[in-house]
């Protein structure tokens, strides 16, 4: 290893050591003995191990996620003899994904603590199903991608079952696993035909091999359906949704708000990787399956959406739907415009999914889960500002100005008509107008219906601080959100270049 | 800088008072909210004062960058067409802060937060001169709307508010579509300079299908307008206000502002068929408002009525007839905003609406019923009433383009005066009907002044109407001559 692939693996090889030195050190913490009934009483009365593992997870976060921040100005770089690299894209996910993590864990402290979850096990796992997204987002080979993507879903695998005693957790594991596991599968069966008809495993060698007119193209047809189905599936579009909304109610909040917010960026970077740096010249092939899986979803989950009354399996066909939205931004042939919209889409919809799962993590309480419909009844009565919040999220789910799924909505559109895909441009608004109805439900049961009980704020100051900003976030991004465009479109116009 | 004002100071005032009003009694929250509409309005007055009646251009012109990577601007502007409904917007928003002063007492700061920034939003409609700056701000007007629908409304409050969010959603969502398309096909989001973009036919005839889905659901025109009565039914009075006096004319001025002048051949072309559907709605709606029973309903109804006159005014691309539409949209917002206060007048005390549930009001409303009755004299169009002038113009257009058109218009005016009347009487004259309508008191001092202004306003604009149409003319005249040249 030379020591320029140190410097650009540093950030990754420094979560690996510190998750795994914190498991370590959190075995050699003297415990405080427990109450009774095994769970921690307070906030200070959490095991003290968890509490190191759990700090020390913040503040690397919080470094990790600004060294990565900074190096988005940087140039494409490759390491490791061409299996890592780290373009601006790359830097800018993965700072992304770091800071969603970290925003993730503080929202749920308390949420954990309550369960009996905060233990050193569970925020370990979080960190390396961080450091999976890190590789799978750098990877510039096929095996690269695979193992980023294989350690980041087995970490989530162990963290939705780690509620041991809930049944319905449990069959949200299984089912995750299971059909996680078909997902790889398939993905790498559409890798191993890519490999046998261009003999390699460098995204830069298929691309080449991939442009020659003689190539096989049926077999590379046949390959590409196979990796459009596993990335079909780690995205969560129709047909391959069915885990999304069963893994969304069944795991615990927390949980949930891991896997529907950071990977949902590491999807993108898949995505990206492999149709865009990889499978260009294939376009034609998968440009009318993408817009297939982008209509279905945008249909299937805003209609479906519609029957749910739990906010979490709600907010699950909400994401497939917004996924489908996602998907539309990068129909264009090697158009940064484009690509940049949905880049903004996605990190913009990871920001109001944090708030949104946050915001229900702060409404639950010991013994209770704040997940149905009617749990939010009359909610601004007795906090008006946090109906507030939950009335800024919602309408930026739904695409309304002046919040920022507006904005993120508006490019992906203009990306739209800009592609004459203006028939596309005019499902798409139609779907959410479907859409529009079942977040306004959630802002109707806030606003317009009496309390059915009192509701409960628990959570730190912080946490409240914090989703308070989130909130904010949404609403001042939506009204600039010019800054961040730009970012956007600069991070993506350099990596096309770099790439 | 005096349009950032007008939309900002109402704004501002809405988040201060959402933010210091929450926990404290509602009593400062009022005054902070009046306080707040007032210095709003003096905002706007130079717009009027200042005005420069010798050019159709824009005026008081503000132009930022606000999203660079799709060249969009915080481009602010008034022109003759718009510069009235500015001031109107900022007057009835005072009207509805003092409407709701004793009669609203919960969550007080919230109704008034979100009728001052529904206020500020609804100004910045008027003034914008950004496509995108336009739609942002058309459609944030829906979250206070919905809010004060859902929360301060009748008993079917939910259905109505959905109702009104999602049918608006269903136009202005085609728009957008229509917006990016002129954004592709001219690199900007500018409107006047989409006013000169090269479409051709088919082009044309679908943007102008698209702004006419929003338009026409927000004006609203028939078929499309079924939410309105649902809707004003169940509003409290300030929404009922605010949505007949402002939020419909939103629809008409897009009208003025987008269709026309971006897609003249495709207007021209389709123009008999807007006139054909404002027919519609000015006699069926009509006679639909003769039936009702209850009073919202029936100016709902009346309001539709009205609005089509102002449609069709538009699209007999004669001055007088724009002119005619302009002036009967800045009518209608004083008259039905004073019917809808005088119908929550009687709601206050009464809790119905049915007009059968009352009779012989004047016995104990004295001071009241004049007030009705002039207002109700004013909706169907009694001459020395601001609601004669638009109207006859409007007439004297059809007449002009059509015999035929102006004949059916002008049974309108009868019809307007069978429905009018045929409440009042119902509603004021007669025998006292019951022991409720024996114990009503009348009007005290706040609604007494509520009305008055309102009815100086609707005499003024009656008898005198010249500064109104001084400061309208030029910029009609301007939007007429580019009307006729075709872009093919």
């Amino acid at each position: 290893m030379e020591l320029l692939d140190l410097i650009v693996l540093l950030p990754e090889l420094v979560i690996l050591l510190s998750a795994c030195m914190l498991l370590v050190l959190s075995v050699f913490v003297k415990e405080t003995p427990l109450a009774a009934d095994g769970m921690a009483r307070e906030v200070f009365d959490t095991p003290r191990g968890a509490n190191l593992v759990y700090n020390g997870a913040l503040v690397l976060l919080l470094v990790i996620g600004t060294v990565f921040a900074l190096r988005i100005p940087d140039l494409p770089i490759y390491a490791m003899m061409g299996l890592f690299q780290a373009d601006p894209l790359a830097n800018l996910l993965k700072s992304a994904s770091c800071f969603a993590l970290l925003i993730s864990l503080i929202y749920s402290r308390q949420y954990l603590v309550d369960r009996g979850m905060f233990r050193p096990d569970f925020i370990v796992l979080a960190l390396f199903a961080l450091l999976g997204q890190c590789v799978l987002i750098s990877g510039a080979n096929l095996l690269t991608l695979y193992l980023g993507l294989e350690l980041m879903a087995l970490s989530t695998y162990g963290l939705v079952a780690m509620r041991q005693d809930n049944a319905q957790s449990t069959e949200a594991a299984m089912k995750y696993f299971i059909l996680g596991a078909l997902a790889s599968g398939f993905l790498l069966y559409g890798m191993s035909m890519l490999y046998g008809v261009t003999g390699s495993l460098d995204l830069i060698e298929i691309f080449k091999a991939v442009a020659d007119p003689r190539i096989n193209h049926l077999i590379m047809a046949f390959g590409l359906v196979f990796i459009m189905a596993g990335l079909a599936f780690k995205l969560g579009v129709v047909p391959f949704h069915m885990w999304v909304p069963d893994v969304y109610q069944g795991a615990p909040t927390a949980v949930t708000l891991l896997i529907a917010a950071a990977p949902k960026l590491a999807a993108f970077a898949l995505l990206f990787r492999l149709l865009v740096n990889t499978l260009l010249p294939l376009f034609s092939d998968w440009q009318p399956m993408l817009i297939m899986l982008a209509v279905l979803s945008m249909v299937i989950g805003n209609v479906t959406a519609i029957a749910q009354t739990n906010i979490k399996r709600m907010l699950a066909y909400s994401a497939i739907a917004q996924m489908g939205f996602v998907l539309l931004g990068m129909l264009s042939v090697f158009d940064d415009h484009a690509y940049s919209a949905a880049l903004f889409y996605a990190v913009t919809y990871t920001l109001t999914t944090l708030a949104s799962f946050g915001f229900l993590m702060l409404l639950s309480k010991k013994g209770y889960d704040c997940e149905t419909l009617d749990s939010l009844k009359g909610l601004n009565k007795n906090y008006p500002w946090f109906a507030f919040m939950g009335l800024v999220m919602m309408f930026s789910l739904a695409g309304i100005p002046p919040t920022v799924g507006f904005a993120a909505k508006l490019s992906v559109l203009e990306a739209l008509v800009d592609a004459e895909y203006t028939a596309l441009a005019i499902i798409a608004v139609m779907a959410s107008l479907v859409g529009a109805f079942y977040y306004l439900r959630v802002v109707k049961v806030m606003y317009f219906d009496a309390p059915l009980r009192e509701h409960e704020i628990t959570g730190s100051g912080i946490s409240r601080g914090i989703l308070g900003l989130n909130s904010i976030a949404i609403l001042v991004l939506g009204i600039f959100p010019g800054a961040l465009m730009a970012l956007c479109l600069n991070v993506m116009r350099n990596t096309l270049l770099g790439g | 800088m005096i349009l950032s004002y007008a939309i900002w100071i109402p704004i501002v005032f809405g988040l201060i008072i959402l933010i210091y009003g929450s926990e404290r009694p509602s009593s400062g929250v009022r005054y902070l909210a009046l306080f707040g509409s007032v210095l709003g309005f003096i905002a706007t007055l130079p717009l009027v004062f200042r005005f420069d009646e010798t050019t159709a251009g824009m005026q008081f012109v503000e132009k930022f960058s606000w999203i660079e990577r799709y060249d969009i601007n915080y481009h602010l502007g008034v022109d003759g067409i718009s510069v009235w409904f500015v001031v109107l917007t900022a007057f009835i928003n005072i009207i509805v802060v003092v409407a709701a002063w004793e009669v609203i007492t919960e969550k007080v700061s919230q109704y008034l937060a979100s009728f001052m920034i529904l206020s500020g939003l609804m100004i910045g409609v008027f003034s914008a001169l950004d496509g995108m700056l336009f739609y942002v701000f058309f459609e944030a007007t829906l979250i206070p709307m919905y809010i004060i629908i859902g929360v301060w409304g009748g008993k079917n409050r939910i259905y109505a508010a959905f109702k009104f969010f999602l049918y608006t959603l269903l136009g202005s969502l085609l728009t957008l579509i229509a917006l990016l398309y002129l954004y592709n096909a001219t690199n900007t989001f500018d409107i006047q300079t989409w006013h000169h973009a090269p479409l051709d036919i088919v082009e044309q005839i679908l943007i102008f299908s698209a702004f006419f889905m929003a338009f026409a659901v927000k004006v609203p025109m028939w078929p499309l307008h079924t939410w309105l009565p649902d809707v004003h039914v169940e509003a409290p009075t300030g929404g009922s206000v605010v949505l007949a006096a402002i939020m419909l004319k939103l629809g008409a001025y897009g009208f003025l502002r987008f269709s026309l002048p971006i897609a003249p051949d495709a207007s021209m072309y389709l123009g008999p068929f807007v006139i054909f559907l404002s027919l519609v709605a000015v006699i069926y709606v009509g006679l639909v408002a003769l039936v009702q029973k209850d009073m919202k309903k029936l100016v709902a109804y009346s309001s539709i009525a009205h609005m089509g006159f102002v449609t069709l005014g538009f699209f007999l691309f004669s001055p007088l007839g724009i002119e005619g539409g302009i002036i009967q949209m800045i009518s209608h917002g004083f008259i039905s905003g004073a019917m809808f206060l005088a119908i929550g007048v009687l709601y206050d005390r009464m809790h119905t609406r049915q007009i059968s549930d009352f009779g012989g009001v004047i016995h104990r409303m004295p001071k009241f019923s004049v007030f009705m009755v002039f207002m109700a004299m004013a909706n169907c169009g009694l001459p020395a009433t601001s609601g004669f002038v638009g109207e006859f113009m409007v007439i004297l257009a059809a007449v002009d383009y059509d015999f035929w058109i102006g004949l059916l218009a002008a049974t309108a005016l009868m019809l307007g005066a069978a429905y009018s009347l045929w409440m009042v009487k119902r509603v004021l004259f007669g025998a006292i009907a019951n022991k409720e309508v024996d114990a009503l008191t009348d009007i005290n001092g706040r609604e007494f002044l509520m009305m008055a202004v309102l009815s100086i306003c609707v005499l003024w604009m009656g008898v005198y109407p010249k500064p109104f149409t001084d400061i309208i003319h030029p910029a009609v005249i301007h939007l007429l001559e580019h009307v006729a040249i075709s872009k093919l």
